[in-house]
């Protein structure tokens, strides 16, 4: 059943492709669109132009960076807010607070503070990422059985042992799924600020290819991306799954 | 304690500034923005700009909700489509929308019919699959019952599909409503010709910090006030199906 499901998925993703195919060919006009055929030899040439690809491998580099720092930082601020009650109720609302701010408006702000160059793609995509860390692993360790964090102490753990040995095991889970929801945020943040930034990097040739009425260039560019985004998410979906599995297991 | 705390921060910042540790021209006092906004609020040029982007949201919102809700019902009336569309939707949504603004603007130029769209599309996902987990997980011993009490398709659909998927509908709905909102301030902030992100955009770009500020505010409080309403709202339909 699930197997004719996945074969009908499939069968819907070609007719789009079709359709888009057809009617480009036939009823587009080649200033505004390209078929996929000519998509994806755009996007073929696009990986041999090593202007392009410095980019998307700056942009990449960009994306893990700042995501290494979103979740180690959100670590570093949630363990001691979870552990705490009397920082959780101090800090808290702040972090609520910072994360209720549309952060696409604070934009030109990291451009002013950390200039034109991957700072401030670093950045921006670590306050998109870091506040799914930090609410996620502050959910998981109050989640965590009281009891288990007695036993240890009373067990003679130290404060060092009891977070290495009892907090950070059965913080897993939720670590994992904090850092999947920050890998989307990462995207969304660094994306954003590639597409702001247009005097360098994927805003150059996302703004070169439409002012040149290139549909077929800019359509490959958006392809590779998400290609990008969607491996890194399938990705840490998967490891997510992974790892609750072997958890339970 | 935690009121301590934001005042605490609060009083850190205008320190700070007044103390000239903080660059103004990075970071301004509060007082300045205090005086900005203010100037702005006289001013009209806030309520257009407003206006703009709130036009774009509501022309945004309403497309991806009627595109949304009915191909989510479609889809959700059989069981294979469910099995073959929500993977693929659930997949597409994952992807980052922002993507996509750039052939928008190729398609339809720097003014608003850019943001709606990209606003529309980031509308959309959140309500479709809302709408497909609404209505396609209705118990079906209740539809078995409906129907064999005669209960016509209409009277189906009121009076047992509609109960029960409305309140997963409506956090969809408002789920896209902020989505939308989130995506459409993007859009001004990249490239645009009106509206709050063109606004703050430019105050930036003529380094007026404080204006900046000012309509930074005016932005997060409009979207507190777009939570804090659909929330509301929610809140009180509820209420009234259960």
């Amino acid at each position: 059943m699930s197997r004719d499901a996945g074969v009908l998925r499939l069968g819907v993703i070609a007719l789009f492709v079709l359709i888009w195919e057809v009617a480009a060919r036939r009823f587009g006009n080649p200033l505004f669109v390209a078929p996929p055929s000519e998509t994806l030899v755009a996007a073929f040439g696009l990986l041999h132009d090593p202007d392009v690809l410095r980019a998307l491998l700056a942009a990449f580099r960009e994306l893990v960076i700042a995501f290494v720092i979103a979740v180690a930082a959100g670590l570093i601020i949630a363990v001691p807010l979870g552990l705490s009650s009397f920082w959780r109720g101090a800090l808290f609302p702040l972090v609520l607070i910072l994360y209720a701010i549309p952060q696409v408006t604070v934009l030109p702000l990291f451009v002013r503070i950390f200039g034109l160059g991957p700072p401030t793609k670093i950045a921006f995509g670590v306050t998109h990422g870091v506040f799914a860390v930090i609410l996620a692993v502050v959910a998981g360790i109050r989640n965590i059985d009281p009891i288990l964090l007695r036993a240890a102490t009373s067990l003679g753990a130290s404060r060092r042992q009891l977070i290495l040995n009892v907090v950070l095991p059965s913080l897993i889970p939720s670590l994992f799924t904090g850092m999947r929801i920050a890998m989307s945020g990462v995207l969304l943040g660094v994306l954003l600020a590639e597409l702001y930034i247009s005097t360098t990097g994927i805003g150059f040739f996302s703004q070169t290819f439409t002012n040149a009425f290139a549909p077929a260039k800019l359509f490959a560019l958006i392809l590779i991306l998400a290609t990008i985004a969607i491996t890194l998410n399938e990705l840490m979906r998967v490891a997510e799954r992974r790892f609750n599995l072997w958890r339970e297991g | 304690m935690q009121v301590a705390c934001i005042v605490a921060f609060f009083g850190a910042w205008q320190i700070g500034s007044s103390s000239g540790y903080l660059d103004p021209l990075i970071v301004p006092s509060l007082s300045a923005i205090a005086v900005a906004f203010a100037a702005l609020l006289h001013g009209g040029a806030l309520w257009s700009d407003a206006g703009v982007t709130l036009y774009e949201l509501a022309i945004a919102f309403a497309l991806a909700a009627g595109a949304a809700l009915s191909a989510g019902f479609v889809i959700s009336r059989s069981a294979l489509a469910v099995r073959v569309f929500d993977p693929l939707l659930a997949g597409l949504y994952a992807v980052p929308t922002i993507l996509l603004f750039p052939s928008y603007l190729l398609f339809f130029g720097i003014g608003p019919p850019s943001k709606i769209a990209l606003g529309a599309t980031m509308a959309f996902f959140p309500i479709v699959l809302a709408t497909i987990a609404g209505f396609a997980h209705v118990a079906p011993l209740r539809l078995r019952a409906a129907r064999s009490m005669g209960a016509s398709e209409l009277q189906l659909f009121w009076y047992v599909l509609l109960p029960e998927a409305f309140p997963i509908v409506l956090a969809g709905l408002r789920m896209g409503l902020v989505l939308g909102f989130l995506a459409i301030l993007g859009g001004e902030t990249l490239t645009s010709n009106a509206g709050l992100g063109h606004q703050i955009v430019t105050a930036a770009e003529s380094l007026d910090p404080p204006k900046m500020f000012a309509y930074i505010v005016v932005a997060v409080g409009l979207a507190v006030a777009l939570n804090a309403v659909t929330s509301y709202v929610e809140q009180r339909a509820r209420n009234t199906t259960a």
